[in-house]
């Protein structure tokens, strides 16, 4: 399997991802985002960080970077794109995934482990975990507080687009289990033709256990399955 | 040709900056203000001569990026 991480500037975990995606023996490329053409991959990787200082909106100018194009282009194609973090606030921006990201309820950045549930395990990046399972993973940010009308909550609902949800030990999603104020706890979501998914958890922060656990490492091994 | 740009956070957005400029206010003794929505202004010249032409711009730059229209409105005028 072959991958593209996208480097925009002020990315800060594309090298994090590289290393994790070799870690499950994915073959790397990083592509800078004024590129206008990249190799040909089976994985888009649109990594966690700062792009563009979060100037304007979170992920804004990212998504009209030149590279963009042929992100896009890769995606109406239906071969796999993953945004982590500011990663799926750029796909938000973009339009490639509906809804989008607010400052959190607290006006916080929110650094932490977190318990994340997998609700929705029929999707090629979560098909190694089984549904409902819990796992810990890493969240770090400032606008991850997912927002959508109730039209578009109920369609993500319908469509079994909602992928990970925040809960807490015991499996319960409430407000105490919700760290930053997103709608239905959501903290993944994928897009109806189950290629695009948005994370704001980091699973390239959990893949050795040196760094504190691996519960990421099932999105990596769910797309070389 | 300039104009401004006003961003405001459609009403169904909750605002907790915006909440937060309100308690503050109420810190400093300013407690009768109320329902502080915060946006953003933009100003911007136009290098085109015929109104509605540069109207049509300063319209595309909002729907493409200066507004997010998932969270946000936008209103422009000629200034």
């Amino acid at each position: 399997m072959k991958a593209n991480v996208i480097v925009f500037p002020g990315s800060n975990c594309d090298r994090d991802v590289k290393v994790a995606l070799e870690k499950f023996q994915i073959q790397t490329t990083m592509v800078w985002h004024q590129e206008n053409s990249m190799p040909k991959s089976d994985l888009v990787v649109l990594p966690g960080g700062f792009s563009y200082g979060d100037y304007l909106r979170c992920g804004s100018m990212a998504s009209k970077s030149n590279i963009m194009n042929e992100v896009i282009k890769h995606a109406d194609k239906g071969a796999y794109l993953i945004g982590i973090c500011n990663g799926f606030q750029i796909l938000t921006e973009a339009g490639l995934l509906p809804g989008a990201l607010l400052r959190n309820r607290k006006l916080k950045f929110i650094c932490k482990y977190v318990n994340i549930l997998i609700e929705n395990n029929s999707t090629p990046f979560t098909s190694k975990y089984k549904k409902n399972d819990k796992i810990k993973i890493p969240i770090a940010h400032n606008e991850g507080n997912y927002f959508a009308d109730e039209k578009i909550l109920n369609d993500l609902q319908n469509n079994e687009q909602i992928v990970l949800k925040y809960c807490d030990e015991n499996l319960n999603i409430n407000n105490e289990s919700n760290p930053n104020g997103s709608c239905l706890n959501i903290a993944g979501i994928i897009n109806k033709k189950k290629n695009v998914i948005g994370m704001m958890p980091h699973p390239e922060r959990c893949v050795e256990d040196v760094l504190g656990g691996t519960d990421g490492s099932g999105i990596f091994q769910s797309l070389l399955s | 040709m300039k104009f401004e740009v006003f961003v405001t956070l459609k009403k169904e957005v909750l605002d907790p900056q915006g909440k937060a400029v309100e308690n503050a206010l109420g810190d400093i003794g300013l407690n009768t203000i109320k329902n502080i929505r915060q946006g953003k202004y933009f100003t911007l010249e136009v290098s085109e001569t015929d109104e509605n032409k540069a109207s049509d711009l300063v319209k595309s730059s909002c729907e493409k990026l200066l507004a997010n229209q998932t969270i946000e409105n936008f209103k422009f005028n000629k200034i």
